[in-house]
Order: structure tokens, then C-alpha cells, then sequence
């Protein structure tokens, strides 16, 4: 049917289940689907490959995408296209989801990917992309993949309301990506909600880290990332908020940190990093460093740890809030320590170390602590 | 025996520090789970209280009932009834008062609220966990009244082993931990646990709150161990043997003792 199609028709496919796979597109076209389309791979490879420019695809769902170690099989693969866009499109029981490669102007909205991943090895990303630019992906669901989202040397794109959960990685994933931004979007559950490694000029606002919570689970983990913005982000429930190893001119400001193991675990090699008006609140530790150097500066936070005062009454508490516990240093160090929480004696190291500082990082301080929440 | 045991109770039951003890308790716990919608945060709160404060407790109520109820002891030796139910009696009325006090005090606003929200479990856990450390304590305080006649040689050596186990313990074990932190701790730390009933008890509760994700490689032996229910079964044997062994030391120096 795709053959007989000249440039530029549009096809409308019928109610129907349909067994195909490796359907190649190789002219601009629109394929719409009406109500309930279904294509079925039946495990036997690709569903479509798109090798032009100027391809829509919508309303079609497609399932049981073949599953290979050799080779990458996704529902829909593109590969050197520009002009593509791919709206309510529902991929059920894929490998990968979208696999885009060297692609320019991409539109991927309104979708809904989702695996059944038991192991890293044996699954693949619901939407990934390999050396594009400019592309925009909204509103889309992904679950029980390996990354929700993957980028590999992306450019100037946009991640925006996306729903990523249960992924057995990462929510969202970037490698050597930079220029972009996501915002809006809900990482629950996944293994650590967002990577970003070996990134530049990263923008991350508005977007929810929730429940990342297990023995090596994070809900950001930055690495190796210069010149990022975070601001107003929720973290909360994740055994480390953010991890943090190599990041260096970061602005991180009014964000929430609720309720996580570890707010900020910071490793070697940050650097000029600035927090200023985030609330950190019950996490059982706010900060924890591995150093007694610090270049990184927190000025005007609040910490629900907190318990200096404000005598005229400026809303900035009159004593520095010092962030780092001797305990989180000491767990650090010694990671069985961590056996000790919440026992006594740690309270009262804690507290002898808070009236006088030895081993934590001295110059490492709040000097101007916030009496009440940032909203 | 069982006379002795109900006297005492009911003695106790009526004492005005049963009721400040429970009340404490009461209003402790309906504020804690009242003004703080989340249990888990409320059970963490209650952990943390119960593992320093009936230890405390349990030590010097022990200590001051057996100094105060000395005369009544003596009337007692002179009548034709064996040594270990008095003692042991009296041990059992004390313990029980205050873990009733204690489980009262707790249980009443969970029913009315915990229960609900679907923590039993942990809650649970709590109440054992907080009784184990009332009977320990007080026998480890009747072992200390026994054995010194001078009440403030006794209340000091009661105060000492209470401070011992609440928090010089921990600073050994931790000194301990850093100094050898070049070999494999895991296993010895899990038997070090086992050495002081705090600890156990803390851990015991830790695991079974979702808090075990936060101890890393450490937790995940923890939790392999204490998670199962062998381990549940163990940690809960420990700390009968942390009962069974002080009552057999009152036993033996009630026995021996020279009044």
C-alpha cells in the first residue's frame, strides 16, 4: 500500500489488527490511523522504518517488537529524517520505543511507551536519540523500559510534561547532550529518575523527582556537567536527592527537598556550584560531602533542621546553619556506620560537632538561614 | 508467687508514677500521631523516645522499687515462702506494671488512629520491642539492687549501665568501626548489635520501617538477615536470652543473700 502511495498522501488506516513488521517508508508521507489500529510484530523485528523526510504517523498502536542482542529493533525506527512527527501513538511490549538517529526537527507528543523490562541487557530505551537536534518531546508516558528517554548527542530539544516511571535506569537519560531542557515533567520509581553525565548548558525547571528510592537509586545524578540551571524542582522520597560528582557553575534555586535519604551527596570535583532559596526538609541527611574543601556556596536556605533564631525579626536566622552532620561525614567514610542512625550517641557527636566544627568543612555554611519555607 | 505478683502490681497500679509514666506516654503519642499526618514519621519519633527513655526508666523505677520495698521484703523472708517467688514476683509485678503503662499508653491513640491508616505491623513491633526493653532493664536493675545494700552505690551503678547501653556503647562501637574500617564490618557489626539490647531493638525497628534503602550494602546484610523471619526469630530470641539471663542471676543471688 505504502508503495502504490505517491509523495506527500496521506494514508488512513482501517479498525483493524494487523501482522506486519519492518514496514520501511521510504517517501514523505502521513499515516493516520482510525480507531483501534493495531499493528503486531509478533516479536519478528521492526514495525516501521522511516528512511525520508517529512513522515507523520499517528493514532496507531503497535505491539511486540522483536527482542535482540545484536541488533536494535524498535517500533518505530528513523534514521536520517528530518520534519517527523509521531503523535498518540501507543508501543506496548517493545525492545525500543523510538529509535531516532541523525535526525533534525523532530515532534514526538502524546504518546505512550511501555516494556515489560526484567534486565538492563535485554531491554531497550522507549525514546532514543543518537545525534539529533532540535527536537521536542511532550506529554508522553513511559514505563518499565530501560530509560525512559535517552540522549545521545542531542542539541537544542525540549522535554516537556513527560510521565517516566518504573524504568528499570533512568527516567531520562543524557550522554554528551548539550543545550537542552526539560521541564514539567514526573519521574517516579525508576532506578534514578534523571542522568545527566558529560552535558553543558543544561536548563531543568519544574519537574518532579519522586520515590527513586532504593539501595543505589537517586533521583538526579549529575556527572561530569558544567553550566546547568535547576530551579523549582520537587525532590522527594529518593534515598539520594541529588548526586553530585564532577559538577561544577551550577545555579540550583528554589527547589524542595522533602523527605529523602540524602539530600545533596556530594563527591570530588564540584566546583562554583551556588544553592540559594531551597527548603530542605526532614531528609535524614541535607548534605554530605567527602572532603573537608568546599567551593560551593548555600546562602539563603531553609532547612527544617534549623534552630537558631531571628531576634530582629528579618526573616534571616541570626546564627549560620552548618548543613553537613559529623555523622554523614563519618557514614562516608565508614559506610557501616550508617548501623548507628538515630541512635543517641550520634545525636551527641552531632551536636558537639555543630558547636565546634572539626571535621566537616568549615567555611561550609549557611550564613544567612531562612526562618520560614521559599514557596 | 502469683500473690506476690498481683500485690505488687496492684500496688504499683495505684501509684501516682504509674499514671504520670502512662499519661507521658499517652500524650505523647496523640501528639505525635495527631499534629503529624504521616505514622512513619510518628513511629520514627516513637522509636526514638522508647529505645532511650524505658531503658531509663525501667532502671530506676526498678532500683527505687526494690530500695523502697525493702521492709515489706523482709516481713515477707519471715514467712514460710520460698526466696525466688519473692523476688522473681516482685520483679514480674514491677516489669509488667510498667510495660502496661507503657503498651496503654501507646496502644490507645494507635486504636483510635494507627490502626486505621493501616502501620499495625509497626506498630506492633514497637510495643514488643519497648516491653523487651522494660523486662530487660528492670531485671538488669534488680541484678543491681541485689548486690549493693548502699542505694546510692545502686542507683549510680544503675544510671552507669543505663548510660552504658544508651550511648557509650554506640561511641565504642563506632570508634570501633572507623579504627577498622579497612576490613569487612558487615558480620561483625551484626553480632556487635546483638551484644546490647538498644541496638537490637533500634535496628529491629529501622528494618522494619521502609528506612533500610537508606544503609546501603550494609542495610541489604541487615535486611537479608533481620528481614527473614530467622532473623526476626533470632533477634526476638536474643532478647529473651536478655531477659531469661539477669532473671537467673536474681534467682541464683536471691538465693544467697544475707539479709
Amino acid at each position: 500500500m505504502i508503495d502504490t502511495a505517491q509523495k506527500h498522501d496521506t494514508i488512513i488506516v482501517k479498525e483493524g489488527v494487523y501482522k506486519e513488521h519492518d514496514i520501511i517508508i521510504t517517501k514523505p508521507i502521513t499515516i493516520i490511523g482510525k480507531k483501534n489500529v493495531v499493528i503486531d510484530a509478533e516479536a519478528k523485528g521492526y514495525v516501521f522504518k522511516v528512511l525520508a523526510d517529512s513522515v507523520t504517523i499517528k493514532n496507531i498502536s503497535a505491539k511486540n517488537v522483536g527482542k535482540s542482542y545484536t541488533k536494535d529493533f524498535a517500533a518505530i525506527y528513523i534514521s536520517r529524517s528530518n520534519h517527523i512527527v509521531i503523535e498518540n501513538v501507543t508501543l506496548t511490549n517493545v525492545f525500543f520505543g523510538l529509535l531516532i538517529e541523525k535526525s533534525k526537527n523532530i515532534r514526538i507528543r502524546n504518546n505512550y511507551i511501555s516494556s515489560k523490562a526484567t534486565t538492563e541487557a535485554g531491554t531497550g530505551n522507549g525514546i532514543h536519540l543518537w545525534h539529533c537536534s532540535n527536537a521536542e518531546i511532550e506529554e508522553n508516558e513511559l514505563h518499565s523500559l530501560r530509560d525512559g528517554i535517552y540522549f545521545e548527542f542531542v542539541k537544542n530539544s525540549v522535554v516537556k510534561n513527560n510521565h517516566s516511571h518504573h524504568n528499570l535506569r533512568y527516567g531520562l537519560h543524557f550522554m554528551f547532550s548539550n543545550n537542552n531542557e526539560y521541564l514539567q515533567n514526573t519521574f517516579n520509581n525508576n532506578g534514578a529518575g534523571v542522568a545527566v553525565m558529560f552535558s553543558k548548558y543544561i536548563k531543568m525547571t519544574r519537574n518532579k523527582f519522586l520515590k527513586n528510592w532504593g539501595t543505589a537509586s537517586y533521583g538526579l545524578l549529575l556527572k561530569e556537567i558544567y553550566d546547568a540551571e535547576i530551579i523549582h524542582n520537587e525532590f522527594s522520597e529518593n534515598t539520594i536527592a541529588i548526586n553530585l560528582e564532577g559538577a561544577t557553575r551550577i545555579n540550583y534555586v528554589n527547589n524542595t527537598f522533602s523527605n529523602n535519604g540524602w539530600a545533596l551527596k556530594v563527591a570530588g570535583a564540584c566546583y562554583k556550584n551556588i544553592f540559594k532559596s531551597n527548603n530542605f526538609l526532614n531528609n535524614s541527611f541535607d548534605v554530605s560531602y567527602n572532603s573537608k574543601l568546599n567551593d560551593n556556596s548555600f546562602k539563603g536556605n531553609y532547612w527544617s533542621s534549623y534552630t537558631g533564631y531571628d531576634l530582629d525579626k528579618n526573616g534571616i536566622g541570626d546564627v549560620p546553619y552548618r548543613p553537613v552532620k559529623l555523622f554523614s561525614y563519618i557514614v562516608n567514610k565508614t559506610p557501616e556506620a550508617i548501623i548507628l542512625l538515630r541512635s543517641l550517641f550520634v545525636d551527641i557527636i552531632n551536636f558537639s560537632e555543630k558547636v565546634t566544627p572539626v571535621f566537616t568543612p568549615k567555611n561550609l555554611v549557611d550564613e544567612a538561614p531562612l526562618m520560614q519555607k521559599v514557596l | 508467687m502469683i500473690k506476690i505478683i498481683t500485690y505488687c502490681f496492684f500496688d504499683l497500679v495505684r501509684s501516682r508514677w504509674s499514671y504520670v509514666y502512662f499519661s507521658f506516654y499517652l500524650l505523647l503519642s496523640f501528639a505525635l500521631l495527631f499534629l503529624n499526618n504521616d505514622t512513619s514519621k510518628a513511629v520514627i519519633s516513637l522509636m526514638n523516645i522508647i529505645t532511650v527513655l524505658t531503658p531509663l526508666i525501667g532502671t530506676i523505677f526498678g532500683v527505687m522499687y526494690y530500695y523502697n520495698s525493702r521492709e515489706f521484703i523482709e516481713l515477707l523472708l519471715s514467712q514460710p515462702i520460698k526466696r525466688s517467688h519473692i523476688f522473681i514476683g516482685q520483679y514480674l509485678g514491677v516489669a509488667i506494671s510498667l510495660s502496661l503503662s507503657l503498651i496503654l499508653g501507646l496502644g490507645i491513640p494507635f486504636l483510635l488512629y494507627g490502626v486505621l491508616q493501616g502501620s499495625t505491623s509497626n506498630f506492633l513491633i514497637l510495643l514488643t520491642v519497648g516491653s523487651f526493653l522494660t523486662f530487660i532493664f528492670v531485671a538488669l536493675a534488680y541484678n543491681i539492687a541485689l548486690t549493693h545494700e548502699n542505694k546510692i552505690k545502686g542507683f549510680g551503678y544503675a544510671i552507669l549501665v543505663w548510660l552504658l547501653m544508651a550511648v557509650i556503647y554506640d561511641g565504642v562501637f563506632l570508634i570501633s568501626l572507623v579504627m577498622f574500617q579497612e576490613y569487612p564490618l558487615d558480620n561483625a557489626s551484626l553480632i556487635a548489635t546483638a551484644f546490647n539490647p538498644i541496638d537490637l531493638s533500634r535496628i529491629l525497628i529501622l528494618l522494619k520501617l521502609d528506612i533500610s534503602a537508606l544503609l546501603g550494602y550494609t542495610g541489604a546484610v541487615f535486611k537479608s538477615f533481620f528481614g527473614t523471619s530467622l532473623g526476626l526469630i533470632t533477634s526476638l530470641f536474643v532478647l529473651v536470652l536478655w531477659v531469661v539471663i539477669p532473671i537467673f542471676f536474681i534467682y541464683r543471688k536471691a538465693q544467697r543473700k544475707d539479709f
